[in-house]
């Protein structure tokens, strides 16, 4: 079953266009990971396809209510406990159990610390066990592994393969390699825009709203 | 959206989440009027309705910039966005956070803040009714004012800018319902204007508000 499937999209950031002519589809059970060189385009085309932006041209498809984004910043409460902003994202998402992701990531020893208290990596895992507790099938990640350490990429790694296997799908930008031998590899560098001169689309950039 | 409240409400009395700030600022500003022009009970009787309601508009201004700020810098703004809760529901919730956290208790202490001000004893009860119904209206046009200026680092001072053109009908109409109510003077226009502008604002602001995010996200 197709989650997301992308066709002919073109992102743009600040108004000019980054990406262009991207497709691709995501099924469920596989993962998709971005790769290319900073400032390609990677995070815009995340947002965009979790529609914090609106695409330039092209169409995306997905089930409504299928998708958790995770972004680079965590979205963390720094004075609410560990467990006070995971049931905060629980209810929202109206699944209302913490329990599964407090053990999958690891955080069952920190759950009543503030999570100002927590280092960088942990914040990162609760930021991760977020995505646990939305109950959504789409993963779409955003440089995921930041700051953890080894052994925690491994714990993410294996959260990854476990939504996986209940039939979920993940798309991420990263850099490192998890280890995950189901998923496939996009580079984007051969979707970088062209200049309007060259046949590219031409941007929308308009200075009141950039 | 429940959650989302409680989580705001949580925020603002936990440390450095500004609970009772407004209501401090409000008392100087009412301390500082009577030495400012003069200890004379009359005068300060005619002036009050209007420094206690000023008074309290500028405390409501005080905490306006934290209502987004801080969500937006966490990244707490983008996956609330991305949350199957309608951004017209977030940005109502934050205004609801903000009214309970600060314009709430404004309406509860202005009474003993108009003894301070020689307010003449039947104002009162019209003090209390132009606050609980005017300060909804400043807590809703606040975020939408503090909406546009969410990604704007320093964006403090725009935003009172903004806001306060937006603030002068529920201020001509909140301080001329105590005006009238102390002189003993029929109080319904006042009263009904000020109302209509609170139902007005709660109805139409939240999908402007919402907007205006969206085009901040960006």
């Amino acid at each position: 079953m197709t989650m997301l499937s992308v066709e002919n999209l073109a992102v743009t950031r600040g108004g000019l266009p980054v990406l262009e002519g991207v497709s691709f589809a995501l099924e469920a059970g596989h993962a998709l990971v971005l790769r290319g060189p900073n400032g390609i385009g990677k995070t815009t085309l995340l947002r965009t396809l979790a529609g914090l932006q609106p695409a330039l041209s092209g169409r995306i498809s997905m089930p409504p209510e299928t998708m958790a984004y995770a972004a680079h910043a965590d979205g963390l409460k720094s004075t609410l406990s560990v467990t006070e902003n995971l049931m905060f994202w629980a209810s929202v998402y109206g699944t209302g159990a913490i329990d599964t992701a407090l053990d999958r990531m690891n955080l069952r020893q920190l759950a009543e610390r503030a999570a100002h208290s927590l280092s960088a990596g942990q914040k990162r895992r609760l930021g991760l066990a977020r995505l646990l507790v939305t109950g959504r099938p789409v993963w779409v990640l955003d440089e995921p592994t930041v700051s953890l350490d080894a052994a925690s990429v491994a714990l993410f790694a294996e959260a990854v393969r476990a939504h996986l296997g209940s039939g979920g799908a993940a798309l991420m930008a990263t850099h490192i390699d998890l280890g995950l031998e189901e998923a496939r590899v996009l580079d984007l560098a051969p979707f970088k825009a062209r200049p309007p001169e060259e046949g590219g689309i031409a941007g929308s950039f308009d200075e009141a709203f950039a | 959206m429940i959650a989302l409240l409680t989580r705001d409400l949580r925020l603002a009395v936990r440390a450095g989440g500004g609970f009772g700030l407004g209501l401090a600022f409000f008392l100087i500003v009412v301390t500082l009027v009577p030495f400012g022009v003069g200890p004379e009970g009359g005068v300060l009787a005619r002036i009050a309705p209007g420094i206690l309601w000023l008074g309290a508009l500028l405390a409501c201004l005080l905490s306006l910039d934290r209502i987004f700020a801080l969500d937006f810098e966490d990244g707490s703004l983008d996956l609330l966005a991305t949350a199957p809760i309608p951004l017209e529901g977030v940005v109502s919730v934050k205004a609801a956070a903000h009214w309970l956290t600060t314009g709430l208790p404004l309406v509860l202490a202005a009474p003993v803040f108009g003894v301070l001000l020689h307010l003449p004893q039947p104002a009162y009860f019209w003090l209390v009714v132009s606050l609980m119904l005017g300060t909804p209206a400043l807590s809703v046009l606040g975020t939408f004012g503090a909406a546009l200026t969410v990604g704007l680092k320093r964006g403090g001072l725009l935003l009172s800018l903004l806001v306060l053109p937006l603030y002068v009908p529920t201020l001509i109409f909140g301080a001329e319902l105590v005006r009238r109510g102390a002189n003993g003077m029929d109080t319904q226009v006042p009263l009904l204007m000020l109302a209509g502008i609170t139902a007005a604002c709660v109805a139409v602001v939240p999908f402007a508000s919402a907007a205006a995010i969206r085009v901040n996200l960006r």
